[in-house]
């Protein structure tokens, strides 16, 4: 086998892709589309890296009293109140889902590329499939939620005097969610149970991620826990066996009264 | 049509561990170096930097580090009777794509398998007898001798965190005594504990056990590796498990080869170039090169000498059936060696509740925890119990994500007031033990094209078709009892034992140890690579990763597939390059 001796030259190997067009098509900053790359690119005489910069996280736009919803209706946005509210309820522990903005969370979550499954394997055919199987449903989560909604409200009104789910008592309310999770509710074009599995688990999200993305406000969820967020050194505190530390919480953004430098 | 490029020495399908390691041996051979990696670049301080690194959601929840299935994934059933369907999420396992693989999110658990797991049929037939017919169990032509010192290169390549068991036959207090024997200590002493594996430790000693710190690739001290780059001791912020290490601590390609690999000269990457198959010429025995699609669509073809499949474990066995390189496995006759024998791993858990032992779940590690290794491989008779193989039983602490840990006990709703009291209550003052079990071949568990569901790309998908088996059920359970003897020795509130129950699901997160598919053997009619990884059909292609595991062992598997490249990277140079044709006559 032939060993090489000289340097190779990128630009005689790939016309197209040359150093030069390395060092020309920098990553966009915040921006998370970086990540999945938006072009071929030759890399070598060292690491590519440019001062300043990040592929840092995208901020949620945050809401304005009684405007900027991006996906859901105003229909929607009682229904999703309500449900996650029961889900993650608001009580003497502290305040709920509703308080922790999931609502925004989930509106900016739905609104975005998790909303429509574009990382997920969307062709068919389609068929059900056994449990083990995971999920198999044509619809992405936005649609799964836009549907599901609309069936619920439609059930809620057929068994409870024309009602939608948001006027239901509490009781009311855990017996449909509960209908929902034990697949003993069947809805109009949607799937009750994957509704379900899915609601849960975007609330869950809401509430325990970083307030950057609209829900967890206040570190509602993080101090409900005791969780400190997105610090990046406890080495101080390796040792302390058994101590309660109450560190107070910081996001990505810092937290309130702390100014960076 | 392919537009054809410039001939090279070498190309590397992926650009992960095994790449870094292959390009970093085979440039410092001399050899000129491309690889190729569907994703894109990405480093340290540009995509996982301190001041975000420790984004649950982003990282973990949307995946941002992960394969995206959109582009490609495998199809999935428990056995021939079902359809297969797509895995349209990530669920049971994460494999990485980009620079670093999933060498960028890995926890850092770095084993050395036992030495009876590389003989494995060999060495259970002796002591129990014969195996049962549907297990598919074979010795890997390679033993741990052979790889000690490759081991040990690739520790000490990391700054493996850990107490040596066994040093040249004398056991060492404080280590694993049941490991093989070593030639030296680790490189770095073990990491500080927090409290629960701390419990753990003491619970494990008081039932006669020899519990040890499980050996980490997070670093408990500067570390400087011996190709001179530098690490940093780790900060315990407990996001390297689904994360990117931020802070320089956790060992990857980007911490501690790309540093100098990316400066050489005979070296060169491309980034969003997808390998779709490798090309060869049949009657020469030989690969030519491969063909790969850049991120405008348009294919181009690499000639080159020397092409290694790099690509995760689910990959490269799909790339041979793509590439119609091999026999492909059949399960009704059992011939064919490609597809075959994917195995995995099989893990249960034993949840423990105290009232008021405050664990500060959030200061962890990947790899910070206690393991005691006792019912691992064959470290005790299996007579009398119905299988084969083990695992280790650990207490790891490997941090307190909020929306990834809710433990809660028995019995509890999933939501309303009462979850989120049971989650308030309990999430400072439990601990959690797991079992790591081993999954031996069976003759349905293989890897084959599918016939209905396509890629991106238009290519077929892999196809899964997996179960556990009798021989893992029953280990597991094994395994999962003496965990809740350890768990009710610390006199604790409450100890929940999770035992494995129904078939495998693709659907819950398990862990990312996919297996087999193009194994390694002494025999070229029951694998697909020889001993030194070597495909037995064309000589100048080699495999790389887990996929050359004939059947999984009870461990995590990067230190092994790290100490299997550096022995392969090794053959390549001092008996490959001097004399290119097969190293092991068929």
């Amino acid at each position: 086998m032939k060993k090489t001796d000289r340097p190779a030259d990128p630009s005689k190997v790939t016309p197209q892709l040359t150093r030069r067009g390395v060092l020309s098509g920098t990553l966009a900053l915040g921006s998370s589309a970086a990540l999945s790359g938006a072009q071929a690119r030759s890399i070598s005489g060292g690491v590519p890296w440019q001062p300043a910069e990040a592929n840092a996280p995208v901020e949620a736009t945050p809401t304005v009293a009684g405007g900027a919803w991006q996906f859901f209706t105003a229909a929607e946005r009682d229904f999703i109140d309500a449900a996650v509210s029961r889900l993650i309820p608001n009580d003497e522990l502290g305040p709920g889902a509703k308080e922790a903005g999931v609502t925004v969370f989930l509106d900016r979550q739905l609104a975005g590329a998790y909303g429509q499954g574009a990382s997920w394997y969307m062709q068919g055919p389609w068929q059900k499939g056994e449990e083990t199987q995971g999920y198999q449903s044509r619809m992405s989560p936005a649609e799964i939620y836009r549907a599901a909604i609309k069936a619920i409200d439609a059930h809620c009104a057929q068994h409870y005097d024309g009602k939608t789910f948001a006027g239901l008592s509490d009781e009311q309310k855990d017996e449909v969610l509960t209908g929902l999770e034990k697949k003993t509710i069947s809805l109009e074009g949607a799937d009750a149970g994957t509704f379900f599995t899915l609601i849960l688990q975007n609330t869950t999200e809401g509430f325990f991620s970083d307030p950057i993305y609209g829900g967890n406000r206040d570190m509602v969820g993080w101090k409900l826990i005791g969780f400190p967020g997105a610090r990046y050194d406890y080495r101080p505190y390796v040792k302390r066996h058994g101590e309660k530390l109450d560190l107070a919480p910081v996001g990505i953004k810092g937290r309130p009264g702390w100014t960076p430098a | 049509m392919a537009r054809k490029l410039p001939a090279t020495d070498v190309v590397l399908v992926g650009f992960g561990w095994t790449a870094a390691i292959l390009g970093q041996e085979l440039t410092d051979a001399g050899l000129q170096v491309v690889a190729l990696e569907r994703g894109g670049w990405r480093d340290t301080s540009t995509d996982f930097a301190v001041t975000f690194a420790q984004d649950e959601l982003r990282y973990y929840f949307r995946r941002a580090l992960f394969e995206q299935p959109a582009r490609e994934t495998v199809t999935f059933r428990n056995n021939t009777g079902q359809t297969a369907l797509p895995m349209r999420h990530l669920g049971s396992f994460l494999p990485g794509t980009g620079v670093g693989g999933a060498g960028i999110h890995w926890n850092g658990q770095t084993w050395r398998f036992l030495p009876s797991d590389f003989v494995a049929r060999t060495h259970n037939e002796q002591r129990y007898g014969k195996l049962p017919d549907d297990m598919t169990v074979q010795d890997w032509g390679v033993t741990y001798d052979d790889l000690e010192p490759y081991y040990d290169k690739f520790e000490y390549l990391c700054g493996i965190s850990g107490k040596a068991g066994n040093i040249k036959g004398q056991i060492q207090e404080g280590g694993n005594p049941f490991e093989g024997p070593r030639a030296r200590d680790y490189p770095n002493p073990p990491l500080d504990m927090v409290l629960a594996p701390t419990l753990f430790e003491k619970a494990a000693r008081e039932t006669g056990h020899k519990p040890f710190a499980c050996p980490a690739a997070n670093m408990s001290r500067p570390y400087t590796n011996p190709l001179g780059v530098q690490m940093a001791p780790c900060s315990y912020c407990g996001f390297c498990e689904k994360f990117g290490c931020g802070n320089y601590s956790k060992s990857s390609p980007q911490t501690t080869i790309l540093p100098v690999l990316m400066r050489k000269d005979n070296f060169e990457l491309r980034t969003e170039s997808e390998v779709l198959r490798v090309l060869h010429d049949q009657q020469a025995k030989r690969a030519t090169g491969v063909v790969y699609v850049d991120a405008q669509g348009e294919e181009w073809e690499q000639p080159a000498e020397l092409v290694i499949l790099c690509a995760y474990a689910t990959h490269n066995p799909r790339l041979m059936l793509l590439s119609g390189i091999g026999k492909p496995y059949d399960p009704k006759t059992g011939e064919g060696a490609v597809g075959k024998n994917y195995a995995y791993q099989i893990t249960s858990s034993v949840d423990v509740f105290f009232d008021d032992a405050i664990m500060n779940p959030f200061v962890g590690a990947g790899a910070l925890g206690v393991g005691i290794d006792e019912y691992n491989g064959d470290n005790f008779d299996h007579s009398g119990l119905g299988f084969i193989g083990g695992g280790y039983i650990a207490c790891w602490n490997t941090g307190g994500r909020p929306i990834e840990r809710h433990p809660v006990p028995k019995g509890t709703p999933q939501w309303g007031s009462k979850w989120k009291a049971a989650v308030a209550k309990n999430y400072m003052t439990s601990l959690s033990i797991s079992t790591h079990g081993a999954v031996m071949s069976h003759r349905g568990n293989y890897f084959d094209l599918d016939p209905t569901y396509r890629d991106a790309y238009g290519q077929p998908l892999m196809r899964m078709t997996f179960d556990y088996m009798d021989n893992e059920r029953r280990m597991s359970d094994y395994l999962t009892d003496r965990a809740t003897e350890i768990a009710k020795a610390m006199n604790a509130r409450e100890v929940n034992p999770k035992k494995r129950t129904g078939p495998y699901s693709i659907v819950p997160y398990q862990t990312t140890h996919n297996t087999g598919g193009t194994i390694m053997g002494a025999d070229p009619k029951t694998s697909a690579v020889n001993r030194y990884l070597q495909s037995w059909d064309l000589h100048n292609l080699f495999v790389m990763g887990a996929c050359v595991f004939p059947q999984n062992a009870g461990y995590n598997p990067t230190g092994t597939v790290g100490a299997l490249t550096y022995w392969a990277a090794d053959a390549i140079r001092t008996q490959y390059l001097k004399n290119p044709g097969p190293l092991v006559q068929a």
